[in-house]
């Protein structure tokens, strides 16, 4: 019997030829990953009991990309903390001020990741590291801590569920339309506990920043980790970061066994919303009934990439935002940012009457730059629409691609591109 | 033995209305617990006994972000045990790490009552119902994960074998 790439890359990193889903091991890690929520809880617990030493300062990352330019006074004393913490240890990669993007646009850009790595990080959506062909995973802040310690933490080997993209995509359907769509089918635990891999001549023919958008959400279906086997478009990008580490190509045998294979015919899937207050309360954006919205978000470490602003600015070019709509963008990373100036995006943008924020995770999670008052409604191309999740209770989050968010700005309610 | 009287919630209660990313700035157990499960009912407060209380909720419960601020705001709060129909995996492994006692049920957790008093053996995984005297078997933890429990969380053995290899 044949593994998935999945367990293959999780048997190489436990030292196993191979290994079983449901098994539970130990694995060294290659990259561990924390931002100014989630890391400080983590120092606290090595710093109070006294623990002198990393395993491995190299491997470690600081993003201080939620709360930051500083919020308030307790979140500058939590980017204080990460600030001495790598100092103290010697830690190269901390990312503040004009260096910093959203975890997970700036580590691939970077080249911080490679295929065939096992990434764990303090942050759900560190499973967008899939789309390398890596094994990444999200932890809470005290098994960070112990891996920073120890170099190492446990798994357990995950089922593998299979989804195979075929057919021909129609206009404005993209990544982020078929993640939801797949979400919408199994449900916000559907893959809970369980590793989804994407294939199929969909996914080959998916940019890069299209696969990251649909890794990034395996975790809005519970997954553990989400993963597309490494191709020539992957070593391609991988190159371009100018990493000298190297990747490891692992890939699914043919006879892997998975606890279940999903066939998707894109032909079918049209742009999808994603009602409140779960991921999985998809529609298409042509059988929606009229609703008006207070603010467009276009950004985030689901959306916040080059192509997504090129999505966003085809669609808004010589419009005007509507008057009662507040459109924010935030770009993924300083790279995300420059690349749209250079191109005019950024103009675009601001001829529109939106407004320019920082690459950072802004009001995705609600708390910072982009809050929502009671009741306000915004169409968001982030990944979470729990309730409260932009801010007041009663506020609401529609989830759509950027050529729906851009399209939403300019109606002042929620539609596609071919409806203005 | 935990006993404690239940407080029952829906399916999928996220990290999110656990407790809202804007109280995030504190890592205070004390403090995050004054606004857990805010954006789902504010009566909470009033629901909770500390000490003697247990949430019994449904499916994955703790879906959502890693923020492991959603299990001490829980422990924060008093809550002496979670019993779940299911639990999202990162929730699972937080609780576990920071010393929250969990146990998963599907059939405990649709049979429990708001109010009913229970009482839970983590190393056997049973679960008693002592106001209707149902007694309902969640799947007991491997010994490594008992060992974490025991030591009083994932730190306390990492402080171990650190001190033992120096």
């Amino acid at each position: 019997m044949g593994m998935t790439v999945t367990e293959k890359i999780i048997a190489a990193h436990a030292g196993r030829e191979r290994v079983l889903p449901g098994e539970l091991v130990e694995v060294t890690v290659d990259v561990m990953l924390a931002n100014d929520i989630t890391a400080p809880l983590a120092i606290k617990e090595i710093e109070k009991r006294g623990i002198a030493t990393v395993h491995d300062p190299q491997k470690i990352v600081l993003v201080a990309d939620h709360n930051t330019p500083a919020r308030d006074i307790p979140s500058a004393e939590n980017v204080k903390l990460m600030r001495e913490f790598a100092k103290k240890h010697g830690i190269p990669h901390f990312f503040e001020g004009g260096q910093v993007g959203i975890e997970h646009v700036l580590l691939p850009e970077l080249g911080l990741v490679v295929p065939g790595d096992l990434v764990i990080g303090a942050d759900s959506h560190t499973c967008t590291y899939g789309a390398l062909g890596a094994f990444a995973t999200g932890m809470g802040s005290t098994d960070i801590a112990a891996a920073w310690v120890l170099g190492k933490t446990w798994l357990r080997v995950p089922e593998s569920l299979k989804f195979v993209f075929s057919g021909k995509r129609r206009p404005f359907v993209t990544g982020k339309d078929l993640i939801l769509f797949v979400i919408g089918e199994i449900g916000v635990d559907g893959a809970r506990y369980c590793a989804m891999e994407f294939e199929g001549p969909v996914i080959s023919e998916l940019s890069m920043d299209e696969r990251f958008t649909m890794t990034n959400m395996a975790i809005e279906a519970g997954a553990k980790n989400g993963i597309i086997a490494p191709d020539e478009k992957t070593l391609k990008y991988v190159r371009e970061t100018g990493t000298p580490r190297q990747p490891r190509i692992f890939t699914s045998d043919p006879d892997a066994e998975w606890q279940k294979v999903f066939t998707v015919d894109v032909s079918q899937i049209e742009p999808q919303v994603a009602f409140p207050h779960l991921p999985s309360n998809t529609r298409s954006v042509y059988g929606i009934p009229r609703i008006e919205i207070d603010q467009v978000v276009i950004g985030s470490c689901t959306n916040g990439r080059i192509e997504d602003l090129r999505m966003a600015a085809a669609v808004l070019r010589g419009r005007k935002v509507h008057p009662r709509v507040r459109l924010l963008v935030f770009p993924g990373s300083p790279k995300v940012l420059r690349q749209a100036e250079e191109e005019g995006l950024i103009r675009v943008f601001l001829e529109a009457g939106g407004v320019i924020a920082p690459p950072s995770c802004g009001p995705c999670l609600g708390g910072h730059l982009g809050v929502l008052a009671s009741f306000e409604r915004c169409a968001s191309t982030t990944n979470r629409n729990f309730v409260g999740r932009m801010g007041h209770e009663t506020s609401e989050v529609y989830l759509v691609n950027p050529y729906i968010a851009a399209s939403s700005a300019v109606a002042g309610y929620i539609t596609a591109p071919d409806k203005l | 033995m935990i006993r404690g009287r239940a407080v029952v919630f829906r399916d999928n209660v996220d990290t999110d209305v656990i407790i809202p990313a804007r109280y995030l700035t504190s890592t205070d157990p004390k403090e995050l617990a004054k606004h857990c499960m805010e954006g789902l009912d504010p009566n909470f407060p009033n629901r909770i006994t500390p000490g003697e209380t247990i949430l019994v909720a449904g499916k994955n419960f703790g879906c959502g972000s890693s923020r492991e601020h959603a299990p001490l705001a829980i422990k924060g709060c008093g809550v002496v045990a979670v019993i779940a129909a299911s639990f999202a995996r990162i929730f699972f492994r937080n609780a576990i790490n920071i010393g929250l006692p969990i146990l998963e049920s599907e059939e405990a957790a649709s049979r429990i009552r708001e109010g009913d008093t229970v009482a839970v053996d983590l190393a056997t995984g049973e679960i008693r119902n002592e106001t209707t005297g149902e007694v309902f078997k969640a799947q007991p933890f491997p010994p490594f994960l008992q060992e974490i429990i025991a030591s009083g969380g994932l730190m306390n053995l990492v402080e171990k074998r650190v001190k033992a290899n120096s």
